[in-house]
């Protein structure tokens, strides 16, 4: 049954798909951008220096999303 | 974008007719209706229709025509990045980030309090409010941050508008902060008292959130998704155990508690959040605020198109005269106040340009982000007024009318809103506080308990029938209070990192933000700045809503108009004024409601408009040493009279602030035409390569 197995692989596509978007922007909501992209970005452009693991990426999300300052604001009212 | 070349084909514009002729048959049913009832179906028909068609020829012409996004522009995502703070975002996924940054509850709460008027009036203030005013202004905010590397607001009208307008939009922002955590806090403080279930509930999330900080942080770090699981489980878990608490009258007692305790607690609570480190109290209940408030947006959305329940509100009701027993005035002003977020919120142009633009990976990405992550906004407005329309109308009364004017039993409300012309009887009433689980639902004013009897009502008719109908009800002032209850706890600390700014241009030692003395003296004036007016609130015996709501409105409107004022400033200073219609229309209009508004809550002689008036009413009345209802002695008299004075000040310094930031507009608009060339101060030219999207 070809057909059914494209069928199947394609919905396990999408599915991987949606799963993947999903999560990315569930993680931006509360501030964690993409790890991947972070670690991709610094292996291009500053391969001569060091790359926070996820762990301490996360960390440091966690403390700019609450640093005071300007432009912090959310939740509106 | 592309949009634009496909709309030419035939087929796409017999698709745009369709859509426009279902939203106008869809909106003649609503509005023109008399009688019988409506269903919530049209209404969300109409709004959807309207909110594309806003979007492709409205929204979009604004962005191409009036300020000229460029595709070449490079943006501060490409030209920062850094992979944290500026990351070119795929614009589906900051769409998600922004629209969660901006709602929240005001546009939740603001429709069901507009909704005394019938659903009539607050929907078409939703609709044309955020179509013509709200989306335009989060677009343009968003527009001159990303051409400005991500500068806040406040940075903004310094640099376009000079030193002294950026002070005062300064001091501006700083009020919009105090008066909107107070309210919001008032809101919490009256949905759960005398409720132990919730209160309950509420009370568990503090401990959830302590556990999943300490997961987050030692047992799994940055396990983000197991985290919220065991969080969101913990918390149903707490929401089901909580009827047992609130029938148990030996645990029930511990948390059915007195308005003055819970505001004590709420500020207490934001004094500890806001000084102890983010990561064990603050975060995670901002994690799983987030995305229970995502989720149940979406489980009402769902719920509302599978049920589809009538409107039981009359469209028009007879207390747009300005005597309704919700909130004070009539109107106009006062309706364009009462609903600011969903349909204009100031607060919105804060967070435009905050994180938002500075992930945006093109520039003809922002009407898609800024327009219409504002239209989703508007259409969770246009959900939480039917929630309120769908419930019996006698009913909406009992809940927010205060208890000095309806009494306190269910047969003495039931005959005073009978002779309302709301027929009602007191098995009514009682019926719904069984139904929910509580011992009475009178006079629980603040918006989020009629929303939860709403939500409840659609939820429960689709999933769980009656039986369910308590849990869904608490499951709502849940949802409402933490995300409420966050916006309490990160609200405090923006305000505490203003007042050192604002405190430290005299004591220079008082802006450094690492010390602990700082810390605290600072995260203690501002718990003191917005507990003091949430105290008053809750002592209020008019219920604080209805004095403290329009002031709320009217300062959130007041920086909506000062936003746009910048906007069309910077349009002039571009050479742009052939479209600075596009903000002038909605700045005029803010202008004049704000104005008006803030005028008459300092001036109008009728004593339940006018803080003044009422000031005098009841200073005579002390000097003629006589008690005025609701005060029982005159120490709570002078009180009355002494808040009054300070709420008339705070008014008059709003509609100074929004007068002041004009004339300094128009100052600077006609320096600009003056000019030959153009003076906005942007960053960046065009035609440096930028980011695609290459999602």
């Amino acid at each position: 049954m070809p057909d059914l197995q494209e069928l199947f692989d394609q919905s396990a596509r999408a599915a991987r798909a949606a799963r993947y978007w999903s999560t990315r922007t569930a993680r931006l909501m509360i501030g964690v951008p993409d790890y991947d992209t972070y670690v991709a970005h610094r292996r291009a452009k500053h391969p001569d220096q060091p790359i926070m693991t996820y762990v301490e990426f996360f960390r440091e999300r966690q403390q700019a999303r609450y640093a005071l300052g300007k432009g912090r604001f959310r939740g509106c009212c | 974008m592309s949009t634009i070349n496909h709309s030419s084909a035939p087929q796409t514009k017999l698709l745009w007719i369709a859509v426009a002729l279902l939203g106008a048959v869809a909106f003649a049913i609503v509005a023109l209706n008399r009688g019988e009832a409506v269903n919530a179906a049209w209404l969300v028909i109409a709004a959807t229709c309207i909110y594309f068609i806003a979007y492709r020829f409205y929204g979009l012409f604004v962005a191409n025509q009036a300020l000229g996004v460029d595709s070449t522009r490079q943006t501060p995502a490409a030209r920062h990045n850094d992979g944290l703070d500026y990351v070119p975002t795929n614009r589906y996924v900051l769409y998600g980030h922004h629209f969660a940054a901006i709602a929240g509850a005001g546009p939740l709460v603001g429709p069901v309090l507009a909704a005394q008027m019938g659903y009539l009036p607050g929907t078409l203030w939703i609709l044309a409010g955020a179509v013509f005013g709200g989306a335009v202004q989060d677009m343009t905010v968003l527009f001159l941050s990303t051409r400005r590397d991500g500068r806040s607001l406040g940075d903004i009208v310094r640099a376009e508008m000079g030193v002294v307008a950026g002070t005062i939009a300064g001091v501006g922002i700083l009020l919009i902060c105090v008066i909107v955590l107070a309210v919001l806090a008032l809101v919490v403080v009256k949905a759960l008292i005398g409720s132990p279930w919730g209160t309950f509930a509420v009370f568990c999330s503090i401990p959830i959130a302590l556990l999943m900080g300490v997961y987050s942080r030692f047992i799994r770090p940055g396990r983000i998704g197991e985290m919220s699981l065991l969080g969101c489980l913990l918390l149903l878990a707490a929401l089901i155990y909580g009827k047992t608490v609130s029938e148990t009258p030996a645990l029930a007692a511990y948390f059915d508690l007195k308005g003055e305790t819970l505001a004590l607690i709420i500020i207490g609570y934001g004094f500890v959040a806001s000084v102890l480190p983010v990561w064990l109290l603050l975060a995670p209940r901002d994690y799983l605020s987030t995305f229970l408030k995502i989720g149940t947006i979406a489980l009402l959305a769902i719920g509302i198109i599978i049920v589809r329940p009538d409107l039981q509100m009359p469209s028009v009701t007879k207390f747009i005269d300005g005597s309704g027993p919700v909130w004070a005035g009539s109107l106009f002003p006062f309706l364009f106040i009462t609903i600011a977020c969903g349909a204009v919120s100031g607060w919105h142009s804060l967070i435009s340009s905050g994180t938002t633009p500075k992930m945006i990976e093109n520039e003809t990405q922002i009407a898609f982000i800024g327009y219409g992550a504002m239209l989703m906004e508007s259409f969770v407005a246009i959900m939480a007024m039917i929630g309120a329309s769908i419930i019996h109308p006698g009913v909406y009364f009992a809940m927010n009318s205060a208890s000095g004017l309806i009494g306190t039993t269910a047969e003495q409300a039931a005959q005073v809103i009978s002779a309302w012309g709301f027929v009602v009887t007191p098995e009514d009433i009682t019926q719904v506080a069984k139904d929910v689980g509580e011992t009475s639902i009178m006079s629980r004013t603040g918006g989020a308990p009629t929303l939860a009897v709403g939500m409840a009502q659609i939820l429960s008719s689709f999933l769980g029938g009656r039986t369910l109908m308590g849990i869904w009800y608490h499951f709502a002032i849940l949802f409402e209070a933490l995300f409420i209850l966050t916006t309490v706890d990160a609200g405090t600390r923006v305000l505490r990192f203003m007042i050192q700014d604002l405190i430290g241009n005299a004591v220079p030692a008082f802006k450094e933000t690492a010390s602990w003395t700082n810390n605290i003296i600072g995260s203690a004036l501002s718990c003191v700045l917005w507990g003091y007016f949430l105290y008053v609130g809750v002592v209020d015996p008019l219920g604080g809503i209805w004095t403290l709501w329009p002031l709320f409105g009217t300062a959130n409107q007041m920086l909506a108009a000062i936003a746009l004022t910048v906007c069309t400033v910077v349009l002039f200073k571009m050479k742009r004024e052939r479209f600075a219609w596009v903000t002038v229309v909605p700045a005029t209009w803010l202008v004049v409601c704000t104005v008006t508004a803030g005028l008459e809550k300092v001036f109008s002689p009728n004593p339940n408009v006018g803080f003044i008036s009422h000031a005098i009413k009841y200073g005579d009345a002390i000097a003629a040493g006589q008690l005025l209802a609701p005060a029982k002695t005159l120490g709570e008299m002078s009180r009355i009279v002494f808040n009054d004075y300070i709420d008339a000040s705070l008014a008059a310094v709003f509609v100074l602030v929004v007068v002041a930031t004009v004339v300094y507009g128009l100052i600077n608009i006609w320096r600009a035409l003056g000019n030959p060339r153009p003076t906005a101060m942007e960053i960046g030219l065009a035609g440096v390569a930028a980011g695609g999207s290459h999602a």
